[in-house]
């Protein structure tokens, strides 16, 4: 990955202005009293509006419904309104305020939904669903003798050329299907740790099939 | 044979992919150049491989998106 290789640097430089709108929240909610409140209240409003929708976007895919979908939802805006005001200086006007105070609840969202997955997981963490794999990768059932030499080829591949978290972490994502988030939970890592090393472990399984043939 | 196409692309890596706390950093001012109809990706190639690999990230990016466009109807 670039962070490993930086060649660009894509993080935006600081804006040297903020516009009317994003400094009008950032003076308000800086400040104290009744217009302090008011505006937590607006924001408040506006997150859990944020907050609600994609729980709806996300939630049947994830059989989270109802009452259980709704508190969800109160809960990523009441956290994100809590991290936006702990971190009120860290914003850098590279957009407008609310945008960047929107990414907030929609981080915790996923946070949430990731946490959720634990409540009623599937498969055991440990389990090894092969029998799935051919239906997630679309391998057509009259060409079941290719892709059974392909699978074994990719296991091998999984035993030989993974380290152990590399292993744990792809056999639990691609052939247990256990959500990136829901995994970096479990492990106790965060959503970077466990994608950089899926990227590891799929740079070297492509090579290693690649070599191989 | 489609499964392995999938397999293959699912597995292929790009060297620009900036990683999740790089893009998540960022997914605020990259939504934003989205709907604003702004070239984004070519801004920030990076971010645009990671999301094209990265399903948390990218989702998180559809549902910042789509606050942003519910916010000008």
């Amino acid at each position: 990955m670039a962070t490993v290789n930086p060649v660009v640097d894509e993080t935006p430089c600081v804006a040297n202005s903020v516009d009317p709108e994003s400094a009008e929240w950032l003076g308000v909610l800086a400040g104290t009293g009744p217009q302090r409140e008011a505006a937590l209240t607006r924001l408040h409003e506006m997150l859990l509006r944020i907050a609600q929708r994609e729980c709806r976007r996300r939630g049947p895919r994830l059989q989270i419904t109802g009452p259980e979908l709704e508190d969800l939802a109160y809960q990523a805006a009441a956290d994100a309104l809590v991290a936006i005001t702990r971190k009120l200086g860290q914003f850098r006007g590279e957009s407008r305020f609310t945008t960047w105070a929107y990414k907030f609840v929609i981080l915790e969202v996923s946070g949430k939904i990731g946490r959720h997955f634990w409540q009623n997981p599937p498969v055991p963490l440990d389990a090894e669903d092969w029998d799935k794999l051919p239906d997630r990768f679309g391998f057509d059932p009259a060409h079941q003798a290719e892709w059974q030499d392909l699978l074994a080829a990719l296991r091998r591949a999984i035993d030989t050329e993974l380290s152990p978290r590399q292993r744990q972490v792809f056999l639990a994502i691609v052939v247990n299907a256990v959500p990136l988030d829901a995994l970096a939970i479990e492990l106790s890592s965060n959503r970077n740790a466990i994608y950089k090393t899926m990227f590891d472990a799929r740079r070297r399984l492509r090579a290693a099939l690649a070599a191989n043939g | 044979m489609n499964g392995y196409s999938e397999l293959d692309r699912f597995l292929r890596t790009d060297p620009r992919d900036v990683g999740c706390a790089q893009a998540t950093e960022i997914l605020h001012v990259y939504a934003e150049l989205v709907a604003a109809g702004e070239p984004a990706g070519q801004r920030h190639p990076g971010i645009a491989a990671h999301l094209q690999a990265c399903g948390p990230c990218d989702e998180d990016f559809d549902g910042l998106l789509a606050a942003l466009r519910e916010e000008t109807r």
